[in-house]
């Protein structure tokens, strides 16, 4: 079990409204990421999901049952968090056995859970040092353990790779989510890195201050963002966005083409332009062309693209994956990708 | 080259650093100096620094004439009375300041500690008259309650000091883990500031054992601690700068030797978070 619905929350702090109104609903069993740039509320709402910070107005169920001013003891959630905060005065296997003493487990009971979830994050033999002697995965990996055995009804993940190196990073991502696919319980996994967020979610919530742009999976994400905002966050390297001038009976102001949707031809193309910085990543190629009265486009190539600095090129790109956006920034569903036009 | 110049500047340190010491420590040799000698020899016009008789008279005679294990006693209840009883109302509300802030907690913060810089003669007459109605008037239980309260500013702030160093997460990571707010601060807040508050404790045990001031007014003979002990040889029956010595001598030597023997934890401690 570990379904939680947010009812028209929002939370303030003094005079600041950092989340406004906002709904969602958190499946049983989903791995849900809170997904936004620095700032935007997404901690404060997993802690106040956690019950860590008050609920300014609306409502949290947990699981169905009203739970806005359960305490957070209470509410039979675990939380990872970015700083690990495991007890620094307390043995691996003492940290791990906090929550199980804390809901008065029998000592064999606890002694079976530590040694099971201890074999299952490789920390066996570590159990008997202080955090301190633990490198950071490590860390992050204790903090998972006793996060686990107690076998809450949810998880909640604020940003838990953020202290670690790139490749460490990899590994954990792959971890986590292998461990969502064995324990099947609902995860809430915040972070700024729509990397993350694309790999591991089956559904994502892209934030933008304060409140939710869009819920979906990464796909439907990718290929349906319902405004410049999310088209813009999700995808990397970033989708390029062309100003256009208003046409009578289109609404569009702005087209917006990933990289990966470029064409490099050697006809007369959408755009012509001049190759400026070259990213050669063995597998695929990075090109920034400067195009005359739009800027600079980022435009991914194969990894055997020949093009060098101050060639000119022409770009097109697949007229069904251009997406168009009105004057407020909205996707004009019609006219772009997944629309009726377009199919 | 570089070396020789900060070898240098090393030795001038080194230099100054003794000097002040010296300054600092040389009253309390001479009061050590002077209970060693006869009253005559304590008052000569040309006192000597080592060429004198040395006697421990004046030990014998101050051991003779009052119960000094009596008032070291009552030094010892209410130093340590003062300062567990100031734990027990400091860590809470600590707590509650650093991990629990409102818009007020700074004004609070400070408004305690202002009240440091009353002169304590404003409060005297109340609190005598208080404590002769409530029949407190030299009982050790009196100047427990009087001592806690003027050293509890203290406390909170230096436990405030030291919990505001504790990552805030680590809490909530207790509380998360389904721990009510005894266990939290018990189980978690408690052992990892054990440093702070082991310097705390020490601190207050040392302030309220020198306290003097409420000390001489609030005792007569049964509660006195060690303190209204060396003011009894200042006056009666005339100055006795030997005996007086003497006694300040057997006062002071418990308290410096705990501070000796903890001096390490309570210069961590004093230097409060500026070296992490
Ligand atoms: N305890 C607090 N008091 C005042 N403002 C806060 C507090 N916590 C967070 N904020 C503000 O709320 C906003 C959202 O913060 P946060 O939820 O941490 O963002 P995110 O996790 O998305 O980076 C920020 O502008 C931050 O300054
Ligand atoms: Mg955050």
């Amino acid at each position: 079990m570990g379904s939680i619905t947010l009812k028209q929350v929002t939370k303030s702090f003094d005079d600041v409204n950092v989340i406004k109104p906002l709904d969602l609903d958190i499946r049983d069993g989903e791995f849900i990421v809170f997904v936004g740039p620095s700032g935007c509320g997404k901690s404060t709402l997993l802690r106040m999901i956690a019950g860590l910070e008050d609920t300014t107005s609306g409502t949290i169920e947990i699981d169905g049952k009203e739970a806005t001013s359960v305490p957070p003891a209470k509410r039979g959630l675990a939380m990872v968090f970015q700083s690990y905060a495991l007890y620094p005065h307390m043995s691996v296997r003492n940290n791990i056995a906090f929550p199980l003493k804390q809901a008065k487990v029998a000592p064999a009971v606890i002694k079976e859970k530590i040694e099971k979830a201890a074999t299952m994050l490789n920390l066996t033999d570590y159990l008997d040092r202080k955090p301190g002697q633990l490198s950071g995965g490590q860390r992050q990996r204790v903090a998972i353990g006793r996060a686990i055995v107690r076998q809450p009804s949810a998880f909640l993940f604020d940003e838990p790779l953020l202290n670690l190196d790139a490749s460490l990073r990899v590994n954990m991502r792959l971890e986590i989510s292998q461990l969502h696919k064995s324990l099947d319980t609902t995860m809430i996994y915040v972070t700024h890195d729509q990397v993350e967020a694309m790999t591991m979610a089956d559904r994502i919530a892209v934030f933008n201050g304060g409140i939710i742009e869009q819920v979906g999976t990464p796909l439907e994400l990718y290929r349906k963002p319902v405004n410049r905002f999310v088209a813009g966050f999700i995808g990397s390297p970033k989708m390029n966005f062309i100003d256009v001038a208003p046409k009578p009976g289109d609404a569009t102001h702005s087209l917006g083409v990933r990289p990966e949707h470029f064409k490099i031809t050697t006809e007369q193309g959408l755009w012509q332009g001049q190759v400026g910085v070259v990213e050669h990543l063995g597998s695929e190629t990075f090109l920034h062309v400067h195009v005359d009265h739009i800027g600079t486009l980022t435009v991914k190539a194969d990894g055997d693209c020949q093009a060098v600095y101050g060639d000119q090129i022409n770009l097109t790109a697949e007229q069904a994956k251009i997406m168009h956006f009105d004057k407020q920034g909205m996707t004009i569903p019609a006219l772009s990708w997944g629309g009726e036009s377009a199919a | 080259m570089a070396t020789n110049s900060s070898n240098k500047t090393k030795v001038i340190y080194t230099l100054v650093a003794w000097t002040i010491s010296g300054m600092i420590f040389f009253p309390i040799l001479w009061t050590i100096i002077t209970s060693f000698k006869t009253e005559a020899e304590a008052i000569s016009a040309s006192p000597s620094l080592f060429m004198f008789e040395w006697t421990l008279e004046n030990y014998t005679q101050v051991l003779a004439r009052s119960p000094y294990f009596d008032h070291f006693l009552n030094s010892v209840i209410i130093s340590l009375g003062a300062s567990i009883a100031g734990l027990l109302v400091a860590i809470p509300a600590a707590w509650s300041m650093a991990f629990v802030q409102t818009k007020r907690t700074k004004g609070l913060l400070m408004w305690m500690l202002s009240t440091k810089m009353l002169p304590p003669v404003g409060v005297l007459i109340p609190i005598y008259l208080l404590f002769r109605d409530v029949g407190l008037l030299d009982t050790r239980l009196g100047l427990v309650i009087v001592m806690t309260l003027i050293n509890l500013p203290i406390m909170v702030w230096m436990l405030y000091t030291y919990f505001r160093e504790i990552p805030h997460e680590i809490l909530e990571a207790a509380r998360m883990d389904g721990a009510g707010i005894k266990e939290e601060i018990l189980t978690v807040l408690l052992p990892i500031a054990l440093p702070g508050i082991a310097s705390t404790l020490l601190l207050n045990v040392i302030l309220a054992w020198n306290e003097a001031f409420w000390t001489l007014i609030l005792t007569a003979a049964h509660a006195a601690p060690l303190t209204a002990f060396i003011a009894s040889y200042s006056s009666p029956e005339g100055l006795f700068y030997a005996k007086l010595s003497a006694a300040s001598v057997m006062a002071v030597v418990p308290i410096l030797i705990l501070g000796w023997f903890s001096q390490k934890q309570l210069v961590r401690g004093l230097s409060f978070g500026a070296v992490k």
